[in-house]
């Protein structure tokens, strides 16, 4: 068997806020594999960004054990964690996070910038990208000037740049109409079967339908797992 | 490659602070009118003082200068029936006094000044004749340009030889070196032009026997003896009379801290001779040397003050602008970090961005401080010197300023919290 891409022991992140602490993970274990794709569901603040943060070493746990790719991620400096998003990870969000005063192509480099390519060879390599999301003619616009789902397809090929391990995507629909939403999904799953592992947040069930596999959470737990029928 | 990724930061920091370039603009202003001003007021204060030292050490730093000037009203002179008679300056005693009684002055120097009309064959002119000594061509270091100075043989026998000046020269004979061996005819007496020395030029030495276009060095000893102590001016219809022993007499110290008493010495001697204390005025171009040196020095706190504080004010005006612009893309900040950039390389961005745009004001800044000097310059034909190390001084200095009010947002836009970059509106 090959090594998970992520894997997660027993995680516990707590908030506090007032007197009650919010337990927004609360115990959390699972194993992600390499090539999985996997819809992460349930109630409103029940955790679900919160573990997409810890996944994406944007935040660390309180406790407990995450490996990425076989890496432990305790005792990582911050530096060091910033290494693994560069590396390994690609995000995806619900508000597309474009750097509005940078190109498409910039935004698509942006990854390859700070992994310190050549000038040249990353532009190639954006457009490329672009070409792949279907942006090819949009190189020189501004993030302004293209539609929401234009705007995610910039959004997925700057994900797509560092050619990452594990791709976290936060309610990547949540902002189009369903017909965009539609468009962007096929686009995941054709990334999820050329090999890239998977992890999505959403609250439409439609959406969950189309990854191999759904995890449901409640109160910083997982309720339950399923797979695609 | 690691300078072409400086580059390219440079420029990503120019294309962001373009997109907003009022606010840029505006933000630079305080750092440009703070390096304008003090690029250019030091400027006019270097050109001026440059011009009053330069005057100062051509007098000569070892030297003192001692006048005795003609006094202004006539409340001092002697009234005759028809005439008046004037009499003032310094004695041939005085010359005397000073070498006998002053063992560190190496020279003495007596100056007499006698305007009379001369003919060069039948073109006729006033003539401005400086008796003097051999040794004053030396004490005020003017090179000759043909011929040779006055000499002790002339002052021995009271030769009727002439030194003219190169101005002089010009007017007579219409080349600066032109008219050696010529003669010109002054009162009844016939001099022989043996040598041309160099014009004093017209920015330096007020004090010092200034040069008029026919000034003509002659032997002291011929001056009283042709000519005497009494001068005849003739002007409309009154007639008045002067009678000047000594115009001046120039001294040289030996050693150069010993100046400064020896004029003491010589004023308070003066004093007891003259009694009346405007007869005499005892210059000392070392002690002026020290007065404007101090000058300047106080000039440069307090311009260096100046711009200290307007260069305080310019940075804080950035670092509040950075401030502003810190938060206003803290949404950037977030997704630069979950893409990978490390916290260094957000403080290098910000940082980046804060200097481009204070040295940018700096540049415009002396560009500003390099044209009103030239402008003034030109106008007004005021000396101004842009001293090199003043623009050097203020590029670094902008460029300080950049980092100074620049870490400061840019560490807070590094320690941002990620996930609440990212989720800020
Ligand atoms: N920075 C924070 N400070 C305090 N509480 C927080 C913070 N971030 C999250 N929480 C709390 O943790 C819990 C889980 O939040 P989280 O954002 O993970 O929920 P979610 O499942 O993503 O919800 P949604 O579906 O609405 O996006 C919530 O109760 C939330 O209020
Ligand atoms: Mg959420």
């Amino acid at each position: 068997m090959s090594t998970p891409a992520a894997q997660l022991e027993n995680i516990h992140k707590t908030y506090h806020m007032g007197d009650e602490p919010i337990r927004a993970l609360n115990g959390f274990s699972t194993t992600f594999d390499a090539g999985s794709f996997w819809a992460i569901m349930g109630p409103s603040g029940c955790g679900k960004s919160t573990l997409l943060n810890v996944l994406g070493c944007l935040d660390r746990p309180d406790q407990g054990r995450y490996q990425i790719d076989g890496r432990d991620t305790a005792a990582l400096t911050d530096d060091a964690l910033s290494e693994i998003r560069l590396k390994y990870l690609g995000f995806i969000f619900q508000s597309f996070n474009l750097i509005a005063q940078l190109t498409v192509a910039e935004n698509i480099e942006l990854p390859l910038y700070y992994l310190g390519w050549h000038p040249e060879r990353a532009r190639k390599r954006a457009t490329e990208l672009a070409q792949e999301v279907g942006l090819a003619g949009r190189l020189q616009h501004r993030p302004y000037q293209l539609s929401g789902g234009q705007q995610q397809r910039v959004a997925i090929a700057r994900a797509l740049a560092n050619d990452p391990v594990l791709l976290l995507a936060d309610e990547p629909t949540g902002n189009l109409d369903s017909a965009t939403g539609v468009e962007i999904m096929e686009m995941i799953c054709a990334l999820n079967q050329s090999g890239k592992t998977v992890i999505m947040v959403t609250h439409e069930p439609e959406v969950a339908a189309q990854a191999k596999h759904r995890l449901v959470m409640r109160d910083g737990r997982i309720e339950r797992t399923e797979a695609r029928a | 490659m690691k300078n072409n990724r400086l580059l390219r930061n440079i420029r990503l920091g120019i294309k962001t602070l373009l997109l907003h370039k009022l606010r840029s603009l505006l933000t630079m202003l305080g750092v440009v009118f703070g390096v304008g001003s003090v690029i250019a007021m030091l400027a006019v204060g270097e050109g001026a003082s440059r011009e009053a030292l330069e005057q100062i050490r051509r007098l000569g730093s070892h030297n003192i200068i001692i006048d005795g000037p003609r006094p202004d009203g006539d409340e001092d002179g002697q009234r005759g029936e028809r005439s008046r008679l004037l009499i003032y300056g310094l004695h041939y005693a005085d010359l005397d006094r000073l070498l006998e009684g002053f063992p560190d002055i190496a020279r003495a120097v007596p100056v007499k000044l006698i305007q009379r009309e001369g003919r060069i064959g039948a073109q006729a002119m006033q003539l401005r004749m400086v008796g003097t000594t051999p040794d004053w061509f030396e004490l005020v270091e003017r090179p000759m340009l043909d011929g040779r100075p006055l000499s002790g043989l002339d002052l021995e026998r009271k030769a009727n030889v002439a030194v003219l000046t190169e101005h002089a020269a010009r007017r007579l004979f219409a080349a600066a070196r032109a008219g050696l061996g010529s003669q010109i005819r002054i009162g009844g007496t016939s001099f022989t032009i043996v040598g041309i020395v160099q014009s004093e030029s017209a920015a330096a030495g007020g004090m010092q026997t200034p040069d008029r276009n026919t000034d003509l060095y002659i032997p002291i000893t011929t001056a009283q003896e042709r000519f005497g102590d009494l001068q005849e001016h003739r002007s409309g219809g009154s007639r008045s009379r002067e009678q000047v022993q000594l115009n001046q007499i120039i001294v040289e110290i030996g050693a150069l801290e010993a100046v400064e008493p020896n004029a003491v010495a010589i004023a308070s001697m003066l004093a007891r001779v003259h009694r009346r204390p405007s007869a005499y005025r005892v210059n000392v171009p070392l002690a002026l040397l020290r007065q404007a040196e101090a000058t300047r020095r106080n000039f440069n706190i307090v311009l260096g003050a100046i711009a200290g504080i307007s260069l305080l004010v310019g940075g804080i005006g950035i670092m509040n602008i950075m401030l502003a612009s810190v938060t206003e893309r803290t949404r950037e900040i977030g997704v630069r970090r979950a893409i990978g950039a490390k916290q260094r390389q957000i403080v290098y961005q910000f940082l980046i961005e804060t200097i481009v745009l204070s040295t940018t004001g700096g540049i415009i800044g002396v560009a500003i401080g390099m044209l009103i000097p030239w402008v003034i310059s030109r106008t007004v034909a005021m000396p101004t010197y842009v001293t090199p190390i003043s623009v050097v001084l203020a590029l670094g200095v902008s460029m300080m300023v950049g980092i100074i009010f620049g870490i400061y947002p840019a560490i807070r836009a590094a320690r941002l919290d990620p996930i609440e970059a990212l989720r800020h509106e």
